[in-house]
């Protein structure tokens, strides 16, 4: 007699149904995520910080399927390694967002990860790239994820060029918390990383702390 | 009468996950989560039914595992179950699922059995080798890469779900690590179909910097939970306490379910697990005995070499 033996979520992939956010402002950029990873329906962590560093000013933000993007994170963290001992400076931006881009161009068939490139480097300052299914694309903010879909709206009628940096560290936890509320796969804490040229600042805003709007 | 050989069958223990799904020929609206009421009445019916005819509805059956780790002042603690099952039935009463990588690491398996046995020892035998050549104590996150690395290339088919803890020369760490290849470094994990029932223990009693007696009866209330409250889970308890230079493999820490002792009838003497039994405990109706004639053809002597 066969049976369901064992609850659904044990077998599923774990994915980082997620919301990631990447803005850009004069002198550097601001980046920002949840921290849900779910298997199914269940959270199996709900403190992941999907903010992965790829070199001192670079950062990747993750989403889509645990495995593979925290994979390529890696293999592209040690690829700008050994690229920036080559060059003997720091890489730029572009390179890293470039070396993210071959993987998920090669392997778009295999892999399902959406990955924000964002940094500071000397020459472009600070720079943010999409790298949805393989191409490569600088935008002033990128938003990306399940939650996203719910906030398209507020970013595209809130955002305003020449945003200083306060403002859109602001702007990233508003995001942050709008689509946390509404999308079931984002929740847990809200983490945030400014980059500019004199320091790389990782913050953790935790779930009481978030802005609260009209319904709470 | 025929003789059917069937040669002696490759099984796999199977421990938490099992692939069989029921195919569902009616299309209702997606189920919700928690306890499913929908069939109670007509278990109750068919109960009713059967017992009409003399048969008795089936109990519940176990499969799967609760394995977990926690972080504490000096190091940390893995916990276990013992049970392995095949499909519906125990394979192993009392299996060992915490394995061993390295003098300062272990790792505790769920999911397929030989698939977190092999893949254990062949990392364990890599580390082994890696740290002859860096000539240091291999450290926890080596072990993890090595690991998510080989689940990662094999793209989730090996189904190995891991929780994996030590000590090195940068403290005590644990990480879990998922078949697809995602690992996540946390103070306390579960896995396994018990997973939930061991992670809601902790949730409610988790707190950094415990001492070990704590961290230990922490760790061995979260399996019970599992044992005991998820259909998956059952027999003992294991623990293995890793501190700096000093593992402690308790095997077991806790009997939770011992086995029943039965007393004999006629003597009133105790026999454990005994199943040899009196002779005219079953009655004997008749007795036929049919002596084989047998000729003997041939005989001959073939002298082993021993040289």
């Amino acid at each position: 007699m066969l049976g369901e033996a064992e609850p659904q979520w044990v077998s599923e992939e774990v994915k980082t149904g997620t919301t990631i956010i990447a803005i850009e402002f004069d002198g550097g950029v601001v980046l920002g995520s949840d921290s849900r990873v779910s298997a199914g329906a269940s959270v199996v962590n709900r403190v992941m910080n999907k903010l992965s560093p790829l070199h001192d000013k670079i950062y990747c933000a993750l989403s889509g399927s645990a495995a593979d993007a925290q994979t390529i994170a890696e293999m592209v963290n040690y690829q700008l390694d050994v690229h920036s001992i080559e060059i003997d400076e720091d890489p730029q931006v572009r390179s890293a967002a470039t070396l993210v881009k071959n993987i998920s161009y090669k392997y778009k068939e295999e892999l399902s990860a959406h990955l924000i490139v964002a940094g500071w480097d000397r020459r472009e300052g600070g720079q943010v790239f999409a790298t949805l299914s393989g191409l490569l694309t600088r935008q002033p903010f990128a938003i990306g994820g399940s939650g996203s879909s719910y906030v398209y709206g507020f970013v595209d009628a809130e955002y305003r060029r020449g945003m200083t940096k306060e403002e859109c560290q602001k702007f990233v936890v508003n995001t942050l918390a709008l689509a946390m509320n509404r999308d079931g796969s984002s929740g847990g804490v809200a983490y945030m990383v400014t980059i500019d040229e004199h320091s790389t600042e990782e913050k953790v805003v935790l779930g009481n702390d978030l802005p609260t709007f009209f319904d709470q | 009468m025929q003789h059917l050989y069937r040669p002696a069958a490759f099984v796999s223990g199977k421990r938490g996950s099992s692939s069989t799904k029921m195919a569902t020929l009616a299309v209702r609206r997606v189920p919700l989560g928690g306890f499913s009421f929908e069939n109670c009445k007509r278990n109750s019916v068919l109960e009713s039914e059967a017992n009409k005819v003399g048969f008795s509805v089936p109990t519940a059956r176990k499969t799967g595992t609760t394995i977990c780790g926690v972080v504490f002042k000096d190091g940390v603690v893995l916990g276990a179950d013992t049970r392995a099952t095949e499909g519906m039935v125990v394979a192993d009463k009392n299996c060992s699922k915490i394995h061993y990588i390295s003098p300062n690491i272990y790792c505790c398996g769920a999911g397929t059995a030989a698939d977190t046995e092999m893949t254990t020892q062949i990392i364990s035998s890599n580390l082994e080798l890696h740290s002859l050549s860096t000539g240091r104590l291999p450290r926890v996150a080596t072990a993890n890469r090595m690991l998510k690395q080989m689940l990662f290339r094999y793209q989730g088919y090996i189904g190995a779900a891991l929780v994996l803890g030590g000590v090195d020369c940068n403290g005590p760490h644990l990480y879990s690590i998922y078949p697809h290849g995602s690992t996540d470094k946390l103070p306390y994990v579960t896995m396994g179909s018990g997973s939930l029932a061991a992670m809601a223990v902790f949730e409610d009693r988790y707190k950094p910097d415990m001492e070990e007696e704590e961290a230990k009866r922490l760790v061995r209330d979260a399996i019970a939970a599992g044992i005991f409250n998820d259909l998956g889970s059952g027999s003992n308890i294991d623990l293995c306490v890793i501190t700096k230079g000093n593992v402690d493999y308790i095997r077991p820490h806790d009997e939770a379910n011992k086995k029943g002792v039965r007393r004999g009838e006629l003597e009133g003497v105790r026999l454990t697990g005994d199943y040899k039994y009196k002779r005219g405990t079953t009655a004997v109706l008749s007795k036929a005995v049919n002596p084989l004639d047998l000729e003997l053809l041939e005989e001959s002597v073939q002298t082993m070499d021993t040289s």
